[in-house]
């Protein structure tokens, strides 16, 4: 076990290590062999139980998580639940406290409300994998992202990476940005001005670059990852209509030519043909969105056996982002810079009493 | 019954007094000022106040009780009880409850099961639309005949501009400020923290400045229109408190509040996802922060208020942008209002004037805010030295909710006393307890 990898859940990119996403990458990098043999399967994670717990729809990520755990020989439960919890009646806290009482290794959680994975590692004593949280992040996107780069161009660090469409909705635009200038890479970002908030520029220390227009980001960059249009997120209110998206934002073969000769299309999927993306870019050979898909097998793979599984790190301590979060960012600072500490009151908030009102959410 | 604080420092800014006094108090209002070497009045108890320093009563403008109807994050008797275990000696209930206090009935049941606590003097704060829908004036004459002192649709800001001119025109008929929770619904869009660096990193749906300023320029605007007493809560922007201070500048009838938790963290305390965090107006960034300071400095800012807002765990335990908004606050208020008093940015005379003086000037309470002849006899006694621990689990509030568990506070509200009656002493200050023994004329002290 390297010493450097010292996690229990998988909450973010942001509070990694550049160490910690080195290590994760070139675990998943062992494990894509897996997937290529007659017998797709090592018994990496026998006996161990994995729950898909997934709040929002979801194809791709939900069997991703479920073939990479029963390629490991983990006993996989998916279990989907298409409402929130206040319209549901249970709370998450309770259903966490009700699959714990049933001893699973990992929890894979997608869902709606960012920081609910957060919320539930303060809970839980199973490892916790974020699968999205809202516009939060999408961390193992993001790695199977770079796995796929550093795949294709030997490495990430020094790579201009352009970023288009809408980033403030996207979790994982926001994962990619920390990891890729993580790792070294530029980061550029473009789409439509309601989508795209020049505060981005300060997102990271290192910073990240907001242009108006999509071609200034496409400028000699090595990769470009097209964003979704989340129409369940109404990405739809924020421009006038999708026709004119595709015209002034949706990817086309010609942009490419703006963009290094050797530059390589990616999409996190599920896409909109002929809205963000053109079918000639998404069919083409500068595309790799299905090897993303591949790629995000052994990501999974990497993530459940080093988390769940006999790479699970002995003295992993409990985090929940704290000191990542902290001390970092310049507007954290001054003798006011609040820390409160985390209070999550587990006796208090057990089910005393069941509210399936909508909470009143003014003062 | 009379009643001597003797030996104290009374600080009364209504009066201009800063000095070494005792207070004289004979059936629930002060009789007087005596000097330390005057003797203790025939009759008298005492409380011996040496080393401490005393204050008129503290006055929170912004409470929610939460009673009638949601009596399970806060009664009205708990909250009093909070209000004087945090030094209040008086709370203004916002009309947010179920039902919205919008009619006599209401205000009348709420002033009654506040003299039946007999703890906190509560004065109700009427709606200022039916139901603070915002569509239809309330019955503000027949509420302000029953008890209220000030007319709010707190946290839910007025939507329409004409609606709140009406508003406001109606309200000074009747002499009531009308207090103003400013956010612009349509740019605060459901927003859950506010909108800055830390919004999109956390992915969390933030909520302009800029939601809070356009309604105080339009309230400041409408002020001028209708010659209203206009009162702004909870300011939390710098865009806001610049309003009030153009607003004064003209000579409008303008004040604003403050809540403590506005300049003591900012929107960086949001990053665990701690939903105690979450309140409206949010947690702001360090820009804001200091504008507050500065408004606090220059005397733009007129009062601290808590906007204690109680909510029971069960629901702060959910998702962050399904949790409620709000903290309580009766408790920390003036241990952290200290902190400024510590920092140097405010004197403690300051204190005394954004915590008892300012709040019974702007919402009229005559006699209260002040320790004159005849005033009622609502005294905060402090010791600005004293420290202490913020300990949820022990607070008096039906709730929990606070992002101060733990913190370490210097100065404290360690009496409180309401129409002469001790009704809170802070642990460790037992000393100051009346005796029930009554002391014959020149006794020791």
């Amino acid at each position: 076990m390297s010493a450097n990898f010292n996690l229990k859940h998988l909450l973010g990119i942001r509070e990694l290590s550049v160490a910690q996403i080195t290590y994760l990458l070139d675990t998943a990098e062992t494990f894509r062999d897996v997937s290529k043999r007659e017998i797709k399967k090592v018994p990496a994670l026998r006996g161990r139980t994995v729950i898909n717990l997934f709040f929002e729809p979801s194809t791709r990520t939900r069997t991703s998580f479920e073939i990479a755990a029963k390629r490991l020989s983990a006993d996989a439960v998916n279990i989907s639940v298409s409402t929130s919890s206040v319209s549901k009646g249970e709370t998450l806290l309770d259903t966490a406290r009700n699959l714990e009482a049933m001893a699973p290794d990992c929890i894979v959680i997608r869902h709606s409300s960012a920081g609910a994975p957060q919320h539930l590692a303060r809970a839980s004593n199973a490892a916790i994998v974020n699968a999205g949280d809202g516009s939060h992040e999408h961390p193992t996107q993001a790695l199977l992202d770079a796995l796929t780069i550093r795949e294709h161009k030997g490495r990430i660090a020094g790579l201009k990476v352009a970023i288009i469409g809408d980033v403030l909705h996207s979790r994982v635009a926001r994962s990619n940005i920390y990891l890729l200038s993580k790792l070294g890479a530029s980061v550029s970002v473009a789409g439509p001005g309601t989508l795209v908030p020049p505060e981005f520029a300060e997102l990271i220390e290192s910073g990240v670059r907001v242009e108006r227009r999509i071609e200034d980001a496409l400028v000699d960059a090595d990769v470009v990852m097209i964003l979704r249009v989340q129409r369940e997120r109404q990405t739809d209110a924020f421009v006038p209509s999708m026709r004119e998206y595709a015209v002034h934002y949706g990817l086309q073969l010609r942009h490419l030519n703006l963009a290094a000769p050797d530059a390589i299309a990616m999409h996190p999927g599920p896409m909109n043909r002929g809205i963000e993306i053109s079918s000639e870019i998404a069919d083409g050979g500068r595309s790799l969105i299905l090897e993303q898909v591949t790629n995000g097998v052994a990501v999974r793979m990497a993530v459940l056996y080093l988390l769940a599984g006999a790479g699970k790190s002995e003295n992993g301590t409990k985090r929940n982002g704290k000191n990542a979060t902290r001390g970092s960012s310049p507007t954290n600072r001054g003798p006011h810079a609040g820390s409160p500490r985390g209070v999550v009151d587990r006796e208090g908030s057990a089910a005393k009493r069941t509210r399936n009102s909508k909470p009143e959410t003014r003062n | 019954m009379r009643l001597l604080i003797a030996n104290g420092y009374v600080i009364d800014p209504a009066q201009g007094i800063n000095t070494g006094k005792s207070v004289f108090i004979e059936d629930g209002r002060v009789v007087g000022l005596l000097s330390h070497s005057d003797d203790v009045p025939e009759g008298c108890e005492v409380i011996d106040a040496v080393g401490l320093i005393v204050a008129p009563g503290f006055i929170d403008m912004h409470t929610h009780l939460r009673e009638p109807g949601h009596e399970y994050k806060e009664t009205i008797a708990s909250g009093a009880a909070s209000a004087v275990a945090g030094g209040f000696a008086t709370v203004c209930a916002m009309p947010n409850t179920d039902p919205v206090n919008d009619s006599a009935a209401v205000t009348r049941f709420i002033i009654e099961q506040a003299e039946n606590a007999r703890l906190a003097n509560v004065f109700p704060i009427g709606a200022l639309t039916k139901n603070s829908a915002g569509t239809e004036l309330a019955e503000m004459g027949e509420m302000k005949d029953a008890g209220i002192v000030a007319v709010s649709d707190d946290g839910r800001s007025v939507p329409s501009p004409g609606m709140m001119r009406r508003a406001m025109e109606y309200a000074r008929g009747f002499d009531l400020p009308v207090i103003d929770h400013c956010e612009d619904k349509s740019l605060a869009r459901g927003g859950v923290m506010h909108e800055g660096h830390w919004s999109l990193v956390l992915g969390l749906r933030g909520m302009p400045a800029a939601a809070e300023e356009v309604d105080a320029l339009r309230d400041c605007a409408l002020a001028e229109l209708t010659g209203a007493r206009l009162h702004l809560a909870h300011v939390s922007t710098r865009g806001a408190i610049e309003a009030v201070r153009r607003a004064k500048e003209k000579g409008l009838r303008v004040t604003c509040e403050v809540a403590p938790h506005h300049w003591t963290l900012t929107d960086a305390a949001v990053a665990d996802y701690d939903t105690n965090t979450k309140m409206s107006p949010p947690l702001r960034s360090w820009d804001h922060i200091e504008a507050i300071l500065a408004g606090l400095r220059d005397g733009t800012i007129d009062a601290i208020a808590s906007d204690h807002a109680p909510h029971h765990a069960d629901e702060k335990a959910l998702e962050y942008d399904q949790a409620p908004s709000g903290i309580t606050g009766l408790e920390t208020a003036v241990g952290l209002a200290f902190d400024l008093v510590n920092q140097g940015v405010i004197d403690i005379e300051r204190l005394v004037e954004v915590l008892a003086t300012n709040p019974a000037r702007i919402l009229g309470l005559e006699n209260r805010g002040t320790l004159g002849a005849d005033a009622y006899a609502d005294v905060t006694i402090l010791d600005p030295s004293f420290q202490w621990t913020v300990d949820a689990s022990r607070s008096k509030s039906k709730s929990r909710n606070t992002p101060f568990d733990g913190r370490v506070m210097t100065g404290a509200a360690v009496a409180t006393i309401v129409a002469g009656r001790v009704v809170f002493l802070h642990p460790g200050f037992e000393r100051l307890a009346t005796s029930g023994k009554v002391l014959a004329k020149g006794g020791s002290r």
